[in-house]
Formats: C-alpha cells, sequence, structure tokens
C-alpha cells in the first residue's frame, strides 16, 4: 500500500485492571472504508477514541497520514472528525444552530456558515427540521444531522462509531448511502460497527477485533475463505429428523455442522479438503443421500460463508444469529 | 416516527429524505476550500454564542439570576437591618454592594454543574477534535456566564434602589463596582470548571461548591465589619478575596477609590486564573 491513513503499532489503553485496547496493529489503506468489527465491549469505541486524538494511548503508537496522535494531535484533528456513537450535536440547540456553531468553529464566517448549513440540511432532508430542536429529532434525523456535522469541512478520514446502532432498516440505508457516497469523495472512513450486513455491506477490509485485540484481518473474501469455501444451509420440515439429517451431512460433506436456534435449521460448512469434487457436488450429493434416508427438505441453499459465521467461528462464541 | 407499510412508504418522518445522489454530495464536498482556522478570541466568542442559545431555549436557567438574587436582598435587609443598623435603609447602604458581592459569587457555582453535564454528552466529543484553541469551550461558559452575572446584578441593584439604596458614587461608581465583581467572578469561575471536569455526579460538584462557597461568602464582611469577631477568624476574613471584594465594591459605589482593595482583587483573580486554569485544562486534555 503506498497510501496509508491510519497506521498503528501495539496500541494500548487500560482502564483499571481492563485492558480495554490490548495490542492493536492496523494498517488503513487511505480512500477506503475499513470495517474495525467486534461485540460489545470489544475495544472498539475506545481505539476510535485514540485514534480521534480524544484518548491518549497507554502504549504503542497510532499515525493518522503519518502523523502522531499524541504529538502531532494538532495537525490530526485538523484532517479527522468523528461521529461518535451517541449524537455528537448539542441536543438543545436547532439543526441550523449546531452546524453555524460548527462552521464558525471551523473558520467559516458567519454568512458562509450559514449558506453551509442550509446546503447540508437541505441535501440530508433536514431542511423542514431546520429550526426545531435537535433533542426533536427521530434517530434517523440524529444521525443524518451527525454526519452532515462530520462533513461540513470535508475530512480526509471519518470516524463513523457505530452509525446504525439503533436505527431502523430504512435510515440505516439511508446512512450507508450518505457513507458510499462520502468514500466517492476521496475520504477514507474508519467504520465501527457489530452488525456484520454493515461491514458486509460497506467496507473493503475488516478488522475482527474481541477483548482488545484484533483476531482476523483481511478483506471480505479473505476473512470468509479462513472458515471454508462455501457454507450449506438446510431447512427441514420435522424438527425430530434434525439429528439424523445431522449425522447423514457430517458423513456426506465430512465437515462440522452448526445447529441454528431455529429447531429445523442446519448450517454445514464445505471446506473441500480431502476429496476432488466442488463444493456444489459435494452439497449435492448430501442433498441425494438426505432424501434416499426419508428426510424431508424444505430448503437446500449453498453459499458463501456468511460474515457470521466467520464472526462466530473466530470468536467462538455461542450465539443465536441466523 | 417511522411507521411503514408496504404500500403506504411515504407516511414516515424521513417521507422527504432522498439519500444524496453521488453528485449532489460531490457539490457538497469539494471545491470547499477549509478556511483558516479562527483566532483563539473568535473560538471562544462563539462558544460564549453557545451559551447565549441555551438561555434562549431554556429561559428558566434564568431563575437563578433573577428570582434567587431578589430573596437574597429583601431576605437579609428585612432579618439584619433592624438590629444591625438600627433601621432598613441605613443598613441597606452597607449591605447591598456586598450581598450583590456575595450572590454573584454564589451563582458562579452553576459553571460547575453545567461543565459536568455538558461534558458526558457527546457533543463534547466533537468539540475536542476539533483543531481550534484548547480552553475555547472553557473561556466560552465562562463568557456567557459574563452575561448572568451582569442580569443578577442589574436585578439586584433595582431592587436596592426601590428600598432605598443610594449609591453616592453614582453610575460610574456602579459600573466600575459591577465591572470589577464580574472580573473577580469569571476568574473565581475556574474553580467550577477544575470540579466540574474532576467530580463524577452533578450532586457531588453541588456538594463541593456549597462547601466552598458558603465559609467563602459567610466569613467575610459582607453582613457586619469583622471588628467584633475573635482574632483568629479575623485574620482569615480580613485576608479573604470575598472581603477585599466587598470592601472595594462598596467604597467604588459610594463614590471612593479604594487602590488597595482593588489591587488585591485583581491580584486574586490573576491567581485564580493561572492555577485553576491550569489545572482545568490539563483535566480537560486528559478526560
Amino acid at each position: 500500500m503506498t497510501d496509508l491513513a491510519i497506521e498503528t503499532e501495539g496500541l494500548v489503553k487500560v482502564f483499571g485492571s481492563n485492558r480495554a485496547v490490548d495490542g492493536i496493529d492496523l494498517r488503513v489503506p487511505a480512500g477506503t472504508v475499513y470495517g474495525v468489527l467486534g461485540p460489545n465491549g470489544a475495544g472498539k469505541t475506545t481505539a476510535v477514541k485514540m485514534l480521534a486524538t480524544l484518548l491518549r494511548p497507554d502504549g504503542g503508537r497510532a499515525r493518522v497520514f503519518g502523523k502522531d496522535v499524541v504529538e502531532d494531535a494538532d495537525t490530526v484533528r485538523g484532517r479527522v472528525s468523528l461521529t461518535g456513537q451517541y449524537a455528537s450535536v448539542d441536543e438543545d440547540l436547532t439543526g441550523t444552530e449546531n452546524l453555524v456553531l460548527l462552521g464558525r468553529l471551523l473558520g467559516h464566517t458567519r454568512p458562509a456558515a450559514r449558506e453551509r448549513s442550509a446546503q447540508l440540511l437541505a441535501a440530508f432532508g433536514l431542511a423542514e427540521a431546520a429550526d426545531k430542536q435537535v433533542k426533536h429529532y427521530s434517530g434517523g434525523m440524529r444521525r443524518r444531522i451527525d454526519i452532515a456535522a462530520s462533513i461540513l469541512n470535508t475530512p480526509d478520514l471519518l470516524f463513523l462509531d457505530e452509525p446504525t446502532t439503533g436505527l431502523d432498516p430504512r435510515s440505516r440505508n439511508q446512512v450507508w448511502d450518505i457513507v458510499r457516497a462520502v468514500v466517492a469523495q476521496g475520504t477514507t472512513v474508519l467504520l465501527t460497527t457489530q452488525y456484520l450486513d454493515e461491514a458486509d455491506q460497506l467496507a473493503s477490509r475488516i478488522a475482527v477485533i474481541d477483548h482488545g485485540k484484533v483476531i482476523a484481518e483481511g478483506t471480505k473474501g479473505e476473512l470468509k475463505a479462513s472458515v471454508g469455501s462455501g457454507s450449506v444451509h438446510v431447512r427441514l420440515r420435522d424438527p425430530e429428523q434434525r439429528p439424523e439429517a445431522e449425522r447423514i451431512i457430517v458423513g456426506a460433506l465430512n465437515a462440522t455442522v452448526q445447529l441454528d436456534a431455529d429447531p429445523v435449521a442446519l448450517t454445514a460448512t464445505v471446506d473441500g479438503h480431502g476429496t476432488d469434487l466442488g463444493a456444489a457436488e459435494q452439497a449435492a450429493r448430501a442433498l441425494a443421500e438426505l432424501t434416499r434416508a426419508g428426510i424431508t427438505v424444505d430448503n437446500f441453499a449453498l453459499g458463501q460463508p456468511s460474515l457470521d459465521e466467520v464472526f462466530l467461528a473466530l470468536t467462538d462464541r455461542k450465539g443465536t444469529t441466523a | 416516527m417511522t411507521v411503514t407499510t408496504g404500500k403506504d412508504t411515504q407516511t414516515t418522518d424521513t417521507l422527504d429524505f432522498v439519500a444524496p445522489k453521488a453528485d449532489e454530495l460531490a457539490a457538497l464536498l469539494v471545491g470547499h476550500s477549509r478556511p483558516p482556522r479562527p483566532s483563539a478570541l473568535s473560538a471562544s466568542m462563539t462558544f460564549g454564542w453557545r451559551a447565549m442559545l441555551k438561555i434562549k431555549h431554556v429561559p428558566e436557567q434564568l431563575f437563578d439570576v433573577t428570582a434567587f438574587p431578589i430573596m437574597m436582598v429583601l431576605m437579609y435587609t428585612y432579618l439584619f437591618g433592624g438590629a444591625l443598623a438600627g433601621s432598613v435603609s441605613s443598613y441597606i447602604q452597607f449591605l447591598l454592594p456586598g450581598i450583590l458581592v456575595m450572590s454573584v459569587v454564589m451563582i458562579t457555582m452553576y459553571t460547575g454543574i453545567s461543565v459536568n453535564t455538558d461534558i458526558e454528552k457527546g457533543v463534547f466529543d466533537r468539540f475536542r477534535t476539533l483543531p481550534i484553541w484548547r480552553p475555547a469551550p472553557m473561556v466560552g461558559y465562562l463568557l456567557g456566564d459574563v452575561v448572568r452575572y451582569l442580569i443578577a446584578s442589574a436585578v439586584m441593584l433595582t431592587v436596592g434602589m426601590l428600598i432605598g439604596y443610594r449609591p453616592d458614587g453614582g453610575i460610574v461608581g456602579v459600573l466600575l463596582g459591577v465591572a470589577l465583581l464580574v472580573v473577580f467572578s469569571f476568574a473565581f469561575s475556574w474553580i467550577w470548571t477544575m470540579f466540574g471536569l474532576l467530580l463524577r455526579s452533578e450532586k457531588s460538584v453541588m456538594g463541593v461548591s456549597m462547601m466552598v462557597i458558603f465559609p467563602l461568602t459567610f466569613l467575610s464582611n459582607v453582613f457586619v465589619d469583622p471588628k467584633t469577631m475573635p482574632g483568629w477568624l479575623q485574620a482569615f476574613v480580613n485576608n479573604s478575596p470575598v472581603t477585599h471584594l466587598a470592601t472595594a465594591v462598596r467604597d467604588l459605589m459610594a463614590g471612593n477609590w479604594p487602590a488597595a482593595d482593588i489591587a488585591w482583587t485583581l491580584g486574586w483573580s490573576a491567581v485564580l486564573v493561572v492555577v485553576f486554569g491550569a489545572v482545568t485544562m490539563r483535566l480537560y486534555n486528559r478526560k
């Protein structure tokens, strides 16, 4: 990689006896969306706060566009902006007042700040709410004004800390569209999320974080491949047949089978090892054997492993993710 | 809230929102050169403007600079007037400048509470990632508070005049007195910004503030001449910054020029800003 937006070496942050961030190494190429994926409490927000100069690292180094976040904090602040997990705008002020306030703090004259504020509010569908206090905004509207505030001066690096947590699907899609548009203009985005589909949708590279450590890093394809070449999703008609189906699939695919929370569903990973058959042929053979054993199969699908499966495999947590 | 059905997807709060088209956003994002950073003064004034906006949206918060000072003037004048000075009208000449000092110095403690409640909110994370003069948000609070101190002073002087206070120093004397009081209160407020950042909850800020403010304001010459106090208390009272301030304000409003007390007050103000301003900024940067 020629240009790195973020580079960290052994980044550490300790709160009391809790090593919230425990030696993180990241290399984020400029101009991309980089996903940081992890469960609640994994250390994502703490890491972002150190990179955004809000927290001082207890160990290691972090550079943003080659500048150290401690020694050159002021230079870094000039190039980044942060949309925090909770709305980083003043709830007592109106939408316009918030954006004009920030515009003034970024050095715009009062008329320029007003003009910019009006443009952004219009583009983000907030023109009608411009004179309402932000505390009366819906969750989706808050997110939008928050992101609008972050791009008031187009940042070179935008931190989005769980930007869609708590949003309904429609608002979430709107936020995704905005992120894509921002990246298309050359801004690097560091996105933290606990939603795998969000990382899947937006990020080109992903780091999976758990207990303050990076447990996997790579492109989406690499992460999925690390778990297996494909996975088979099976839905039975009769839940009582599931143990037998499990036995048959294990035999046919020579693979581990995960029993889903849904009592009629099974998921098997096809790793393609130990056989010269392709994943699809193996899957077809398994389906044939299920039918021969008199098991009614309602749905049978072969696909790439989802990031959910990758995530569960990596974090080794028991979950009921679909 | 968003209620969406298959047919009627327009009945949402976001009905008119279409995610910005790439080209529309492009127009918003490019071609906007970054303006130079604002000066320290400009950034501080902008935060002061934010404090004004908060007053505009929550005017009830002015209760403590209107009703509270009126209560203080009336209560202490009529409570002590007859006993201490023989009559209300003679006591008010002595008391009003003092009670003005006491009330405004007491009001400063709300600074700590607003810092404490504000700092926990997400918006502070944004302020702290801006490339601006670091103390600007704190100075902005205090500039907003200066307006509150002026309101309180105007209210108390008006009530005082209504019940018989007559400042011999005239308008100039009164304005100089208020100006000195505002300078000292601005400096004194840095103690509260420090506690606002240091303590964990609003309640603890309130508790600590009371512990500091009550002895400091009551153990002074606001109510009575310290001559009748025991020696050890006189030693404290005569050297308290509140006593110097109260004496200076009283004399200024009475038409005198209390050079020594003015110098003491300004000296204390400088020390307070240097010490507690530095501690505040250290805490702010480490938060």
